[in-house]
């Protein structure tokens, strides 16, 4: 290999480098530890969702509005309220995709959740199985674990073959 | 003798991990009461027993509202039940089928707090507590 395309791929394998853990602050991932507070009580109505979903503005306001969470009551004393703040704010997300606070502070409205989600016929969110984009483990089988890869989907059970080609894309 | 596998080691190790159980367990389900003390409670302060009929008849009506208690619960709610807007399992609620189900005071209040307010708009009151408690008491699979 002639000195430059040598140069050329280590400037690109340490572009590679620097960018990874840009990367991987934007990842949904649930951190190893989640807050047995978070996991009792938000996990008992909905998954609990990785804290990086969201960036800490919004976690803030939904803290602020639990009597009032998204059409039902989700209430909680002082203490507790105190507790999830902080280690929300210590663990919400910071990369691009927290950028922008959603719309309504909803996950499932943030542009990164569109987007991967664009090829997912509205049919296919109404199924029994699934009931609701905020309904994860449907599809995301490591969902409760953080894992939210594409190849690690299951099929919610009622999809045509027609709906499942998002599936095998 | 390895220094790491003393008997006073393997004491301390199993005393620990012990203490870990018990917190885990306690985490888990802090089962401060069981579900006939809770009846009694609310059955004291409505003065008069609770009724499994009317606490049936309160848990699968809709008071007004898009749900009833069995939305999420399912009816009998002896079986795991799924949050009516997530689509979440939920424990089933009758001890019959979960014995954990009633055993902490703190939670009973708590979700009866939260539930009726989603479920009838408002707080319940303590006949219509102890109506529901002595039917999921008396629900069996």
């Amino acid at each position: 290999m002639s000195p430059l395309p040598r140069m050329a791929s280590r400037v690109i394998a340490w572009a590679c480098l620097a960018i990874a853990p840009a990367w991987a602050d934007d990842r949904p991932s649930t951190p190893q530890r989640l807050h047995p507070a978070y996991v009792a009580e938000c996990a008992s109505c909905h998954l609990a969702y990785p804290p990086t979903m969201l960036p800490a503005a919004s976690w803030h306001r939904i803290l602020k509005g639990l009597d009032q969470h998204y059409g039902v009551d989700a209430s909680l004393d002082e203490a507790t309220v105190r507790q999830l703040s902080a280690w929300l704010s210590a663990n919400a997300g910071t990369g691009r995709r927290a950028a922008v606070a959603p719309p309504d502070d909803r996950i499932t409205r943030s542009n990164w959740f569109v987007r991967e989600h664009r090829d997912i016929p509205s049919a296919v969110w109404a199924l029994p199985s699934v009931k609701s984009a905020a309904h994860c483990p449907a599809c995301h089988r490591g969902a409760e674990q953080g894992r939210f890869d594409d190849n690690d989907l299951v099929r919610p059970p009622g999809l045509t073959p027609a709906q499942g080609r998002a599936w095998s894309d | 003798m390895n220094a790491r596998h003393t008997p006073h080691r393997l004491v301390r190790h199993g005393t620990a991990a012990l203490l870990a159980l018990t917190l885990l367990a306690s985490l888990a389900q802090a089962a401060d009461t069981t579900p006939a003390a809770q009846l009694e409670r609310f059955s004291q302060l409505a003065g008069r027993p609770g009724d499994a009929t009317r606490g049936q008849a309160f848990f699968t009506a809709r008071h007004g509202g898009e749900w009833s208690c069995s939305s999420c619960h399912g009816a009998p709610p002896t079986t795991a039940g799924r949050h009516a807007s997530t689509g979440k399992r939920i424990e089933p609620l009758a001890p019959a089928a979960n014995p954990g189900a009633l055993t902490d005071t703190a939670k009973v209040d708590k979700w009866f707090r939260r539930n009726c307010k989603d479920v009838a708009q408002r707080e319940c009151t303590a006949d219509e507590k102890a109506d529901v408690l002595a039917y999921l008491i008396k629900v069996t699979p």
